[in-house]
């Protein structure tokens, strides 16, 4: 078996793996990343809209700064988040994005002088200062005060990972592909590493470190419906998670997108509703503004999953071999407008489902988008419960979303998070030595060559793998959704429970040799039931809805009793999760308010508790204002 | 209904022992906006759980599933069945170092690029956080951005007739790279120094001018004009060698 030494690995090589890697290259150390595809495959390329920053050098985003960054964030995470990370978070980027203009991408830039854009299928003016010509600029996106989002034409997460890819190749740090990482090895206080399952050939390696960071993205892919790669499938979370000792934050807190298209859940833009599509139902009618009367179609992403939801459930969905959806319809928009101003849609529909939206409907249905849960970690990244373990990203429950996060702010959070934690990790390294003690080595790489022997040879059973997976997908699809209630959260808990019970009992129908892909899907099905049964747990224990956390039986956000974060053990050995809870952040800089859209009644929390835990800052004047 | 479509899929896993490149047919029925995405994961989820290939997006994006689809290389993920005939015939891409049935090492290829051309912005300059960025014309961002849209799926460098003949050949994907750097005004090589890398028959004289990497691009990346604007450059940079050393 081969075993490979490094002072930091990484396991992850998207934007914040990546991003952590080169911080400590620079400061001298040898880092490794892992990645299961080619760095640049990462999902982070995936997005396209762009990563938020208050460089306020635009005519939309004059007046911007960091103060009013940080309190869109905080309003966006519908007050769940870490004030204290959220101030990081807003103060560091956009010393981070001149960092990554540096590095070599290719940000648009201010063109002075006059233009036009669209808001809500309307066209309007505006005019660029001359003395701004050249700097980054930024565009709109919801739920943010100003124009701050950066962004390269319609690929800002290829463009930065390339830039972030290179910068590691200069910097030679070693980034291996086709490697995935199967389980933490530690001690019970410390982590050591990992072990990594060669992809090319399914033979198992050791990767020792002094630090270790998990870096993996998000885990759409326990559910049936998400817009997440194939590769967004939880494996990160499951190692941190079956140490028994590491907590997974919020993991109730799960972004859904109402338009990701029918069958293979790609995204869609907002930009269509923004601009004037409708959603119809299975009689070609509108059906949005019987439930919102004012907003529409144009209501927040989770409003219109939400409607749209409830009007599917009422028997107006349109049947298909993939499940039920509803339409999007952009034809009115004409040829001009879809051939300019959404390209991108144009294409998709053209390449995906092969039809042309200026003559025909666009199938679409909500769709699991982003992880607000995570590794939960302080806000150093530092892990809870086991020495020398990091965490960033998407992966990471850091927590500067809370319970919704923002568009453009998690790609920002990738490069300032892995900047931030990056930089925390290198003060670890310069004070700390260690010893690998091979029983811990030996011990866990037996017990996976165990789990694979086992598996492989039906040992526990003979259960498909895939069939197994579809449970829980399903289940959490019906339970654990846009809306939330009692019976159906019940129901789901019940429901993984049987499916952990056949988890545990699957065997391979092929012979598992070399790059096999059944093997490693078997290997994370448990752990990925048990991300499921999380979820579903802390959702059924939340009876408050808060951002994009939904309760029909309890439609108010209860600040008096749930301004807290759900962290959720493992124990080992057991068949539920400990759920345990801590305050949401340690100092209000913005105390609790309304978030001003989504509606609903705010049950407010007590009020010594909040003055006493609020700080003086110069953002409540600033909130006020605006 | 639809169509039953008959597959057939090349098949070897070099790490069994005694297995031998061979073809396998497979028989799948076909449903409204079926893509190859859906057709794969379905074989391997229903029929043949052994299967080998690679997805990552499944969204066009990322240029993880670059196969050869009925004789030429294309992105599966973005191909319908209901463009392809009734029988679909799989390979892996040549030219790149074989996992297992349809998916190939293209990582490895890749990171040797970006060794050999040296991908990344060259400045003598030190990043100050405290500093206002260095501005940029946006025409030269967007002609930037234009270069840099290769997603490294390979299907270029499986479809160049040198390429296949020569393993160090640079292929289109890496001159498109060096492209990508000369047009950036804060990368500081001079021609010269671009003319170290590629100003050879592994880079740009190596080029047949076939034009078959412009032709298979899932992109539609302008390598044509590319390899000519470095061919152009590059001849420059030697003549003006040439009559620098006598
Ligand atoms: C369609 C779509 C569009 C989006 N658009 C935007 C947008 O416009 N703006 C925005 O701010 N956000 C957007 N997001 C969200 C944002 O893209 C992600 O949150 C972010 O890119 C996550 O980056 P990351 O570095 O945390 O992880 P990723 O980029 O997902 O990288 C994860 C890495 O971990 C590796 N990995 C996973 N498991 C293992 C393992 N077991 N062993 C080894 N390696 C492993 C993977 O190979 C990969 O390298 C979008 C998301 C989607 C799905
Ligand atoms: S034009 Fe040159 S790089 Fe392109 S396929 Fe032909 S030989 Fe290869
Ligand atoms: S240049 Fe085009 S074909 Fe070649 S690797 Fe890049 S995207 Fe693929
Ligand atoms: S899976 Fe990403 S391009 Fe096909």
């Amino acid at each position: 078996m081969q075993t490979f030494y490094s002072d930091l690995l990484v396991i992850g090589a998207g934007l914040s793996g990546e991003r952590v890697a080169c911080e400590a290259a620079q400061n001298g150390f040898k880092a490794t990343c892992l990645s299961i595809v080619p760095a640049r495959r990462s999902h982070s390329s995936a997005a396209q809209g762009g990563m938020q920053a208050a460089l306020g050098n635009c005519a939309k985003g004059e007046g911007d700064n960091s103060d009013v960054h940080f309190i869109d964030t905080v309003k966006g995470s519908d007050w769940g988040c870490d004030q204290e990370v959220a101030r990081l978070f807003a103060d560091a980027a956009p010393i981070e994005m001149r960092r990554l203009a540096a590095w070599g991408v290719p940000w648009n830039r201010v063109v002075p002088g006059q233009s036009f854009y669209f808001k809500g299928g309307e066209k309007f003016e505006k005019y660029e200062k001359e003395e701004n010509e050249g700097l980054i600029t930024a565009r709109s996106f919801g739920g943010t005060a100003k124009w701050r989002t950066c962004y390269t034409s319609d690929g800002t997460g290829h463009a930065v990972m390339c830039t972030m890819d290179n910068r590691c190749a200069q910097l030679g740090i070693d980034v291996f592909d086709k490697k995935e990482a199967i389980s933490l090895i530690h001690d019970g206080d410390k982590c050591m590493g990992a072990v990594v399952r060669d992809l090319r050939n399914g033979q198992l390696e050791v990767h020792l470190a002094k630090a270790t960071a998990i870096c993996t993205g998000g885990f759409g892919r326990i559910y049936k419906a998400t817009t997440n790669a194939v590769i967004c499938d939880g494996a990160g979370h499951i190692l941190a998670h079956e140490t028994g000792l590491v907590p997974i934050g919020n993991p109730e807190s799960i972004q859904f997108h109402p338009t990701g298209i029918v069958p293979t859940d790609i995204l869609v833009t907002e930009g269509c509703r923004g601009d004037g599509g409708t959603l119809l139902d299975v009689n070609e009618e509108r059906f949005m503004h019987i439930y919102e009367p004012e907003k529409a179609e144009l209501a927040s992403r989770d409003v219109v999953s939400r409607r749209m939801t409830e009007h599917m459930r009422a028997g107006k969905g349109v049947k298909s071999p993939y499940g039920e959806h509803l339409w999007l319809d952009i034809r009115h928009l004409g040829d001009k407008h879809i051939s300019t101003k959404l390209r991108e849609v144009d294409e998709i529909c053209h390449h995906f489902l092969g039809i042309d939206p200026r003559t025909q409907l666009i199938p679409v249905r909500p769709t699991q988008h982003y992880t607000m849960a995570g590794i939960r970690t302080n806000k150093d990244g530092a892990v809870y419960g086991l020495k020398g373990l990091y965490s960033a990203g998407e992966a990471a429950c850091w927590d500067m979303h809370g319970f919704n996060r923002l568009g453009g702010n998690s790609l920002a959070e990738t490069v300032v998070a892995g900047g931030i934690i990056g930089a925390k990790i290198v003060e670890f390294l310069k004070g700390y030595e260690t010893t690998f003690d091979t029983k811990s080595i030996n011990a866990e790489v037996k017990r996976q060559e165990e789990r694979i022997h086992d598996v492989t040879h039906g040992r526990n059973g003979k259960l498909n793998v895939y069939e197994v997976r579809n449970e829980m997908q399903e289940a959490l699809m019906k339970g654990c959704f846009v809306f939330r209630n009692k019976e159906g959260l019940e129901e789901c808990v019940e429901t993984l429970h049987g499916t952990m019970e056949k988890a545990r009992k699957v065997g391979l129908v092929s012979d598992g040799v070399g790059a096999n892909h059944e093997l490693a899907a078997a290997m994370k099905l448990e752990g990925q039931v048990r991300l499921a049964m999380c979820i579903a747990q802390a959702a059924l224990m939340r009876t408050e809805s808060r951002g994009s956390h939904n309760r029909e039986d309890f439609p108010e956000r209860n600040d008096a009793e749930w301004l807290n974060r759900t962290l959720a053990y493992w124990p080992e050995g057991a068949d539920m999760p400990d759920l345990q809870y801590e305050d949401t952040t340690p100092l209000f800089e913005l105390p609790p308010g309304d978030r001003g859209y989504g509606g609903g009644k705010i049950i407010p929390a007590d009020e010594k508790y909040v003055t006493e835990r609020t700080v003086k800052s110069p953002v409540t004047e600033i909130g006020k204002k605006k | 209904m639809g169509r039953q479509l008959k597959f057939e899929i090349f098949r070897y896993n070099p790490e069994r022992k005694g297995d031998v490149p061979h073809m396998q047919e497979f028989i799948l029925d076909e449903t409204p906006n079926m893509t190859l995405f859906i057709a794969l994961n379905r074989l391997r989820e229903e029929q043949d759980p052994s299967l080998v290939f690679d997805f990552c997006c499944r969204a066009g994006i990322c240029g993880a599933c670059a196969m050869v689809i009925n004789g030429r290389p294309g992105l599966a993920c973005q191909t319908k069945t209901k463009d392809q005939p009734g029988h679909i015939i799989l390979h892996p891409l040549p030219v790149f170092k074989l996992v297992g049935d349809l998916s190939v090492d293209t990582g490895v290829w890749f990171r040797e690029m970006y060794a050999k051309t040296e991908s990344w912005v060259h400045t003598n300059k030190v990043f100050d956080p405290v500093k206002e960025e260095e501005r940029m014309d946006n025409s030269v961002a967007e002609q930037i951005y234009e270069l840099e849209r290769c997603i490294e799926c390979g299907c270029c460098i499986s479809a160049c007739g040198t390429a296949r003949l020569r393993d160090d050949f640079m292929g289109a994907a890496a001159l498109n790279r060096i492209a990508r750097f000369v047009v950036d005004p804060r990368d500081e090589r001079t021609d010269r120094e671009y003319f170290e890398v590629i100003g050879n028959d592994n880079g740009i004289f190596g080029c047949m001018g076939l034009l078959a990497c412009e032709d298979v691009c899932p992109k539609g990346l302008p390598l044509q004009n590319q390899l000519g604007f470095l061919r152009r450059k590059m001849g420059i940079t030697a003549m003006k060698q040439i009559f620098r050393k006598k």
